[in-house]
């Protein structure tokens, strides 16, 4: 078992200022018992890294809808694997092409969540992945 | 013989999404107490069933598909085929960087550029937008806000250089800055500076381009972000309340920039809720024009509206059920009295559209004025019950949330304070809730699942839309006289200082080649930037 709540850092990366899915993605995590940092709009991978890292959370979600998260979502991967963050999991969502998705699944983001996800959807994807990464590592 | 009381219904309670209001089986004339006075014939005062007394016997909408992606080359390209297919009116997507004042080089740009929409740094790409499209002949609407005053800045300029006067030109901008403080976020500066933008564009068409709307007051967005429609009629009304104000207060007389202000909604699948939403709306406008501002010109009083479908109700499963969503939002629409629409595509909940999809969407709007026989008389809903209830269901839950903003100080506080917003984001994780739960049903995403069969054919912006604006912008600054460039740009932070209007300035500025980044950052020098509030 984990002894501490899951930690999630919530995100927009790039110039997209749709934010009706990461809101409600935020307060659904709250409100399945998870720790939500929701770090706002208009950020650079940089900015989202950095805070990943400072805030020492288990979970990054980074959501685009404008097309850019096939530029966005792999610079904010590779620039956690290069911090100390190279445990996170990262998961995304916004309108993400079906054929972009193996391209993004190889860049590292574990798990895309488009239009018409249930909550539960994300909360269950969390909560076993974690899950099994914990009983792995013996955490 | 049966009791209809006996006889069991599917559900225990039928609600609206009205402040939940219970819906009942069947209604009667009992239920349309004061319907007399606010019935009114079409064209007569307060609006309720239409603008115009012949509707759309007179004129039908118009038919405006937003478009634009990439580089310039290819949205001209694009707006000369929607030409040809019997568009009778353009609507321009900026990309982001564009709308929120960054040149395509600025490192957040990076990954944006030509993506949901056209990549604008300079005039130079907006005449090449232009070119072979005559520019007195059609009407352009532009999505823009912060950098709205830049952008009409080069659109008056690359008419110009067609040798059109800007007296002449028919379009709107959307310079609703307020909205975007809600829900979009295309925002750059703080509200002051802001809502002085707004009303220097106001102003200057008011005295220079008669028929330009210089604002579409803009609900869609709020209730893309979740607001319900009494929300977005209530929210909408309350934004275009504070910017009739901030032009009285600027010494306009409402009278002479009134009747050039136009709105923007959105339109769900609820068909009769929407239909009530649209009448409510213009009742409600009607009367805030005449009884709270005191215009005189009925032109004032009417509510012009463009409606896009909404965008939120398309779904990634079974995409093509979407082109029955779009169709009976579209409907809504027109049933509802609108000026202009968009239909969206059915594959956009999956990517941009693809051509064939854009088509099936017009085709969706053709299909209901030449065949479906609505058209054919004005507010066919007039009299029912049912929608004249709704109709004054929505007024009253609408005139509640304007009370409580007029309690907090006006629109622009209460966005300040988060009241809006946090309203609206209340409102989406209840209908998220609802969805996960299974009361609210939406085919094939929480009921009649089946595994996707179709996997259309969507529309891809390649990586070399960044790289060729890049190398144009680099060629423009390099080639432009940079002097004068600085010079004009000095000028624009001195008329940002002070109480000028900043269009001259601007205009000038664009005619130099001055770009979009380096005029908002001009401007940034002066207004400095907005900052969210936290609101969940």
């Amino acid at each position: 078992m984990r002894n501490r709540k899951i930690r999630v850092l919530l995100a927009k990366p790039g110039l997209d200022g749709h934010d009706r899915g990461v809101k409600v993605v935020a307060r659904g995590l709250r409100d399945a018992g998870m720790e939500v940092i929701y770090l706002g709009l208009r950020l650079t991978p940089e900015q989202i890294a950095e805070a990943a890292m400072q805030e020492d959370v288990d979970v990054v979600g980074l959501s685009c809808l404008s097309g850019a998260h096939i530029a966005l979502f792999p610079k904010t991967v590779q620039l956690l694997r290069e911090k100390e963050c190279k445990e996170v999991l990262v998961i995304g969502g916004g309108i993400i092409p079906k054929k972009d998705i193996p391209k993004l699944k190889e860049a590292g983001i574990a798990q895309t969540f488009g239009p018409g996800t249930l909550l539960e959807e994300i909360v269950k994807f969390i909560e076993t992945t974690l899950g099994k990464k914990g009983n792995d590592n013996k955490d | 013989m049966k009791n209809t009381q006996e006889i069991t219904e599917r559900k225990k309670e039928f609600r609206t999404t009205v402040g939940g209001t219970i819906v009942n089986r069947v209604y009667t004339p009992a239920d349309l107490e004061g319907l007399k006075e606010n019935i009114s014939l079409p064209g007569e005062y307060p609006f309720t069933r239409h603008i115009m007394p012949t509707g759309y016997r007179g004129r039908l909408w118009t038919m405006r598909q937003y478009a634009g992606f990439g580089t310039v080359e290819e949205t001209n390209e694009r707006y000369k085929y929607l030409y040809k297919q019997g568009q009778t009116g353009f609507s321009v997507a900026f990309h982001l960087p564009t709308q929120e004042g960054y040149d395509s080089d600025h490192p957040l740009a990076s990954g944006e550029v030509g993506r949901c929409g056209v990549a604008i740094d300079s005039l130079q790409d907006m005449e090449q937008l232009w070119e072979g499209i005559p520019l007195a002949e059609v009407s352009t609407s532009m999505t823009i806000n912060a950098t709205a005053p830049i952008i009409l800045a080069m659109y008056i300029a690359a008419a110009e250089k067609q040798g059109v006067d800007k007296g002449k030109l028919s379009g709107t901008v959307q310079n609703d800055i307020l909205k975007e403080y809600i829900a979009r976020n295309t925002y750059i500066f703080g509200s002051t500076a802001s809502m002085r933008l707004v009303t220097d564009i106001c102003c200057y068409c008011a005295q220079n381009m008669p028929r330009w709307n210089p604002i579409s007051i803009s609900g869609y967005h709020m209730r893309e972000a979740g607001a319900t429609a009494a929300q977005e009629v209530a929210f909408t009304l309350a934004n275009g309340i504070a910017y009739i104000q901030a032009m009285i207060d600027k010494g306009m007389e409402v009278d002479s920039f009134a009747p050039r202000f136009s709105f923007f909604f959105a339109a769900y699948t609820n068909l009769l809720e929407e239909v009530a939403k649209f009448r409510a709306l213009r009742r409600m406008w009607a009367k805030i024009m005449k009884e709270r501002f005191e215009a005189r010109n009925p032109r004032s009083m009417m509510l012009r509206y463009h409606v896009q479908t909404d965008g939120f109700t398309l779904t990634e499963q079974q995409p093509l059920n979407n082109i029955i969503r779009v169709t009976l939002q579209a409907l809504a629409a027109v049933l509802g009295g609108c000026q202009s629409l968009h239909t969206n595509s059915f594959d956009e909940a999956l990517a941009l559209p693809s051509e064939e999809a854009v088509q099936v969407a017009l085709r969706t709007q053709q299909v209901i004025a030449y065949e479906s026989g609505v058209t054919d008389t004005v507010d066919p809903f007039g009299g029912s019950y049912y929608v004249e209830w709704l109709t004054n269901q929505m007024e009253n839950e609408a005139a509640r949330y304007i009370n409580e903003i007029d309690k907090i100080g006006g629109a622009v506080k209460a966005i300040e304070r988060g009241y809006i917003q946090r309203e609206i984001t209340h409102s989406a994780y209840n209908y998220q809730r609802a969805v996960d739960s299974g009361e609210q049903v939406v085919v094939g995403v929480n009921k009649f699942v089946t595994e996707s069969q179709h996997e259309p054919e969507t529309l891809e912006i390649g990586i070399e839309t960044e790289k060729k604006q890049l190398g144009r912008l680099r060629k423009l600054k390099q080639n432009r006289d940079n002097q004068k460039v600085n010079d004009m740009l000095s000028k624009v932070r001195d008329v940002a200082r002070s109480d000028k209007n900043v269009m001259p300035a601007l205009i000038e500025a664009v005619k130099a080649y001055a770009t979009v980044g380096e005029i908002s950052d001009a401007l940034r020098d002066v207004f400095g930037e907005y900052r969210e509030p936290d609101i969940l």
